[in-house]
């Protein structure tokens, strides 16, 4: 199913807790087989534009629509209140946005292979025979074959986070969303985690990956956005973006992330 | 303090004490089902956010843990059927003020063990694609009922030894035969003693089975 509407459109994008308003509107679309870095200090809205995109959040106001059909209905009165949603088609939404969480929240009462069969038994019914063969490979996938049985406590972070990819990949998601994967990380194990997206990257997968590695995003990114104060400061190629940045904030990030670099 | 222990007066009246054991693992059994399964229901409306669901389910924890059993099994029983066109039995009455005592207190566990699970579950099991139910049933309930275990073990030992109190309203378990028998013998002594020993015999295993289970359970972990 290709169309012309770019998988993932945002228009006007808002967030607020409370007074607190974490995104001031943001604009983005996002073309299939598009890999967007977002970069941004903490508290500049990434990880909570993230999580509006697969409606963990309930954007405040704006529209987000994917492949080209707007989530969400308008509300008759009161239109600056945010558009309503049924839970029901959020449900739908998830199904086809994958996330991977910076705490990779992996079901600790089930096996490495459990967890990825999880959401091929409950949400897409498959039979047990079916779902343990797509979870073997997802799990071949992310190299972990040999540890289907282990428990999440009996892996390293590195494993984990490679599980959790392989539970998101076994729905076939369209877009995959990965919220500082490897920020919990030990350093030496960070490595593994890039290995495996840099793998999904080049198998054409639609990413959106909020990060701290720079020189991943500058490799592996076909774009790249700098979020300040809740709104896309900068964006475009890595090489303008992260080499010849023209805004002055994103600069400073940039000087900052660099300084201990060699 | 001379008092020559004779046991041989509870022996002859053990088919009658068998009969009372029976009552009691009986309402226990009721209890345990009823009490530990209504829990949840009114637990996870105290979980919830909805109004409609939160304030019933407060108020219903709120009431019966601030009103003693004895007096609902007695409500139950003689005040009630004042009310309603139906009679209600010894053990109808007593099964009743039971279950809903400890489907009180148990609601308070279950909801305790649901916010104990960490936030990332929830936001792991929706990011699959599950709803609400799905998630509490297959995500969030089976760990916290973990947690829960040492809490829930504790109501089914108040339960079963909340039973003797359907001796009020005269139902056929095992202080209630005890009673009959220390007044028809006068031999409180023996009689009280048994029963104590019965109810430890009966309790200490469950309890360690429950312990190994825990153990099981912590294995994943």
């Amino acid at each position: 199913m290709t169309s012309a509407a770019p998988l993932l459109s945002v228009t006007g994008l808002h967030k607020r807790f409370g007074s607190n308003e974490v995104l001031r509107g943001i604009d983005l679309d996002v073309a299939r087989g598009e890999r967007i870095a977002i970069l941004g200090a903490s508290g500049s809205g990434k990880s909570t534009l993230l999580r509006c995109l697969n409606f963990m959040e309930l954007p405040s106001a704006g529209v987000v629509a994917l492949d080209g059909q707007p989530i969400g209905g308008e509300r008759r009165r009161n239109r600056n209140a945010g558009r309503t949603y049924g839970e029901r088609e959020l449900v739908r939404v998830r199904q086809r946005v994958g996330m991977v969480f910076q705490q990779f929240n992996l079901f600790p009462h089930m096996t490495a292979i459990g967890n990825v069969m999880e959401g091929l038994r409950t949400v897409r019914r498959l039979p047990a025979t079916e779902a343990r063969t797509r979870a073997e490979t997802e799990l071949a996938r992310v190299g972990l074959a040999d540890k289907a049985d282990q428990y999440p406590a009996h892996l390293s972070g590195g494993q984990k986070q490679r599980v959790a990819i392989a539970r998101a990949l076994a729905m076939d998601p369209e877009l995959l969303l990965f919220d500082e994967p490897t920020s919990a990380l030990d350093p030496e194990l960070v490595g593994e985690v890039l290995g495996v997206i840099r793998t999904l990257a080049d198998e054409g997968r639609t990413m959106l990956l909020v990060t701290h590695e720079l020189g991943f995003a500058y490799h592996v990114a076909s774009r790249v956005l700098f979020l300040a104060d809740g709104t896309i400061h900068e964006s475009g190629a890595p090489d303008e973006v992260l080499k010849n940045p023209q805004k002055e904030r994103t600069r400073t990030f940039l000087a900052r992330h660099r300084e201990f670099s060699f | 303090m001379n008092h020559r222990w004779d046991f041989a007066s509870v022996f002859a009246n053990s088919d009658a004490l068998l009969a009372g054991a029976v009552g009691t693992l009986r309402i226990f059994a009721i209890c345990l089902v009823l009490g530990l399964s209504l829990g949840l229901v009114v637990g996870l409306g105290r979980y919830a956010r909805r109004r409609w669901l939160y304030l019933p389910a407060t108020a219903f924890v709120e009431f019966f843990r601030n009103t003693p059993v004895l007096v609902q099994i007695l409500w139950f029983y003689y005040a009630l059927p004042i009310l309603v066109p139906f009679e209600i039995g010894p053990l109808a009455a007593a099964a009743l003020g039971i279950s809903l005592n400890s489907a009180a207190f148990s609601a308070e566990i279950y909801r305790g063990g649901i916010q104990s699970i960490e936030p990332g579950q929830w936001d792991g099991a929706r990011a699959l694609g599950m709803g609400w139910g799905q998630a509490m049933r297959r995500i969030i309930l089976p760990q916290a009922i973990r947690r829960m275990l040492p809490a829930l073990t504790n109501r089914g030992i108040e339960i079963f030894k909340m039973s003797t109190l359907a001796s009020a309203v005269a139902y056929v378990e095992l202080l209630q035969q005890g009673k009959l028998i220390a007044s028809l013998n006068f031999n409180p002594i023996e009689v009280y003693t048994t029963i104590a020993v019965v109810f430890f015999v009966c309790l200490w295993p469950l309890v360690q089975a429950t312990y190994a289970l825990e153990r099981r359970l912590r294995q994943g972990e």
